[in-house]
């Protein structure tokens, strides 16, 4: 008795491509009944309280806007990186440098204001993520140091770089000695969608420019050359080479743009949802798109849809807390299971699994001989 | 007095990483790359605290965290190994999945006194001044931890099961050619990782701070992930980097108690900084580490029938 694996002919369909994340999400919802059934909560309830409830009022689905925005934001960006089989795991580092270079100058300059803070603030952002993100990158490229380890340690680096500054040079003078900076002004915050009338609450336009970068992203991978160029270099390094594609070149651009849209997603993330600095502004946002990126397949497209998931088991974790006194790591088993899921089910789709009895003796032989 | 105070705390703080490390070490000399060491690592630690707790022995608990680890790697080890996912992608959900569990598991016991593991005093050995007492008055853990880099390093280069595993590793259609089970050999070698990483939270909750704290594991585990690395995946090299890191910890520790006029953050920051730049000397000597990386490390194997 072995498990075996064997490749499916003719690529994979259309159906099976869909089937995957359907089928992790389905898998993930079991194990999370059975979770709850240890935890001794009804089954059925909890995954209404986890899954369903959130969506049945105004103020939650906004909640699940400003949640998704840097989520599908972030995870763009990785999309991109694992195509090109660059494994950036430290966005969560990128966001924290894009929120500090992001709001340098509504901490130290509060009283500038005008039309061009807005953008500036942006830029500065964006140059913070992808200067963060660099620094992997050039280490990979000259030295051949591990991308994986530099990107993460630096997520610690920057946590403690945050930390240092809200309660040392950047914190409010008139704050009371709260770890905090000032709040920023009103025209260093990101507005709200509807901040009145039947549909006001706080989702601020975070989501609408997330959704728009996710569209562009998807262009740029899936209809341009350097979207091709990225493709090849993760698919077959060599055929990448025969193209003349440089690879160390490659890695940059996806490090750098990744960077960039975690930064931007850091400083959405404290104009819009926070409105100052603090020690923590992230729960986790930068490993999470983790997930977010492969349950959207590396698609930008499917990757929307994806972020509103993963922001789903964030207000989720929130509401099981309050109306069943689920504890919120609940959030974080759930997020390791449905990756666990998206990885399997893309195994299903990619090859047929078969259960065979051992027959010892044909193992060495070769295919003709049987 | 001071020497041995020092050596004390030096080597209680690299006894975690060096028990992760060699386990890891294993693991990727079979081909598989696996980042869920922080994961299994903190499930290993919860599992020492609940068994010694509810039992009253911390050999129990010991026992309770190899058994957590070794079931963490198996859940590793049959996405990654049997169901060829990408290894980076699965050791990072086993991480997240793990510091979750452990959450959950741990909440009922934050705040409560744990047990300390017992040292066994080697008669003799341990009267010898000044290294004696902090050598051979240790907990089992520490002697394991040596024991295991010894027994590893024999296992590897000494026997014909250890030169399967590397073949393993270093050219797996050809080990499959010849009819070594490539899958069963990196399932054992990653659950032996996962035992060993195990050893390591058992440490943690038992000896290095006796009590439960969330994310007790504080990022050793990826710490770890560096030193093997750095030991250019030879088990000797692993103690040296151990300590050397146990040492670097420490400096945090003594520099807050000198006084010395630097901001906290920046003591704190300087395991992960000095791990960076490990990995850039480490990577840029090529001729220290193309020899030694497993040629197959982080690719999924499907034999074909």
């Amino acid at each position: 008795m072995r498990i075996e694996l064997r490749r499916r002919t003719g690529g994979a369909s259309l159906l099976r491509e869909v089937a995957s994340p359907v089928i992790a999400v389905a898998f993930t919802a079991l194990v999370g009944a059975g979770l709850f059934a240890l935890l001794g909560k009804p089954p059925l309830s909890a995954l209404h309280a986890y899954f369903i409830e959130p969506l049945s009022d105004i103020w939650s689905l906004h909640e699940l806007a400003v949640k998704a925005a840097p989520l599908i934001l972030i995870a763009v960006g990785l999309s991109a990186c694992y195509r090109a089989n660059v494994w950036n795991i430290g966005a969560e580092g990128q966001l924290v440098a894009g929120a500090i270079a992001g709001s340098a100058i509504p901490v130290l300059f509060p009283a500038a204001t005008g039309p061009w803070l807005m953008p500036a603030m942006i830029v500065m952002a964006m140059a913070g993520g992808a200067a963060w993100a660099s620094i992997p990158a050039v280490l990979k490229n000259r030295f051949g140091a591990s991308e994986i380890l530099v990107s993460l340690m630096l997520v610690y680096v920057a946590e403690l770089l945050l930390d240092y500054l809200v309660r040392g040079p950047w914190r409010n003078p008139e704050g009371y000695n709260f770890p905090e900076t000032r709040q920023f002004p009103p025209s260093a915050r990101i507005g709200e969608l509807f901040s009145a009338g039947d549909w006001g609450g706080r989702a601020n336009w975070g989501i609408v420019i997330a959704i728009a970068i996710a569209v562009l992203t998807w262009l740029l991978l899936s209809r341009t050359l350097k979207g091709f160029e990225i493709s090849v270099s993760g698919a077959s390094p060599r055929a990448a080479r025969f193209a003349g594609f440089d690879a160390r070149a490659t890695a940059l651009f996806v490090f750098l743009f990744s960077g960039a849209l975690a930064g931007l997603a850091g400083m959405i993330e404290v104009s819009g949802a926070i409105g100052q600095l603090r020690p923590s502004i992230s729960p986790g946002y930068g490993f999470a798109a983790i997930i977010v990126a492969f349950l959207g397949r590396l698609n930008p497209l499917a990757v929307i849809l994806a972020g509103l998931l993963l922001a789903l088991t964030y207000l989720g974790g929130e509401a099981a807390q309050m109306s069943l006194g689920l504890s919120d790591r609940t959030t974080r088993v759930f997020q390791g299971v449905l990756l666990f899921s998206v990885l399997a089910s893309e195994t299903l789709v990619r090859y047929q699994i078969r259960i065979v009895r051992n027959r010892p003796a044909d193992a060495a032989l070769p295919e003709a001989a049987r | 007095m001071m020497v041995e105070a020092l050596l004390l705390t030096v080597i209680t703080a690299a006894t975690p990483l060096l028990l992760a490390a060699i386990g890891e070490l294993v693991a990727e000399r079979s081909g598989v790359l696996n980042l869920g060491v922080e994961g299994m690592m903190v499930v290993g630690a919860v599992a020492a605290f609940a068994a010694s707790q509810s039992t009253g022995s911390t050999y129990v608990g010991i026992l309770a965290a190899v058994l957590a680890g070794s079931a963490m790697a198996l859940l590793f080890a049959i996405l990654a190994v049997w169901m060829a996912t990408n290894q980076v992608a699965t050791g990072l959900a086993l991480t997240l999945f793990g510091l979750g569990v452990s959450g959950l598991v741990g909440e009922s016991f934050v705040g409560l006194p744990g047990l300390r593991l017992a040292p066994i005093e080697i008669p003799l050995l341990s009267d010898i001044p000044f290294i004696g007492e902090a050598l051979f008055g240790q907990d089992i853990l520490f002697y394991a931890s040596i024991a295991l880099t010894i027994g590893v390093s024999w296992f590897l280069f000494r026997t014909r099961a250890g030169l399967r595993l590397r073949a393993v590793g270093d050219a797996p259609v050809a080990a499959h050619a010849i009819g070594i089970n490539v899958l069963l050999t990196r399932t054992l070698a990653v659950v032996f990782g996962g035992a060993c990483a195990g050893l390591a939270g058992a440490q943690l909750t038992l000896v290095y701070t006796p009590q439960w704290i969330e994310n007790i594991s504080a990022e050793r585990g990826w710490i770890a992930l560096a030193l093997v690395v750095f030991a250019s995946w030879r088990p000797a090299r692993l103690v040296v980097g151990a300590y050397l890191f146990g040492a670097v910890t420490n400096l945090q520790f003594q520099a807050q108690g000198l006084g010395i006029p630097v901001a906290s953050q920046f003591l704190s920051a300087l395991p992960y900084v000095a791990t960076i730049v490990v990995l850039v000397v480490i990577a840029s000597n090529r001729r220290f580490t193309m020899i030694n990386t497993p040629a197959a490390l982080g690719q999924p194997f499907v034999p074909d029938r």
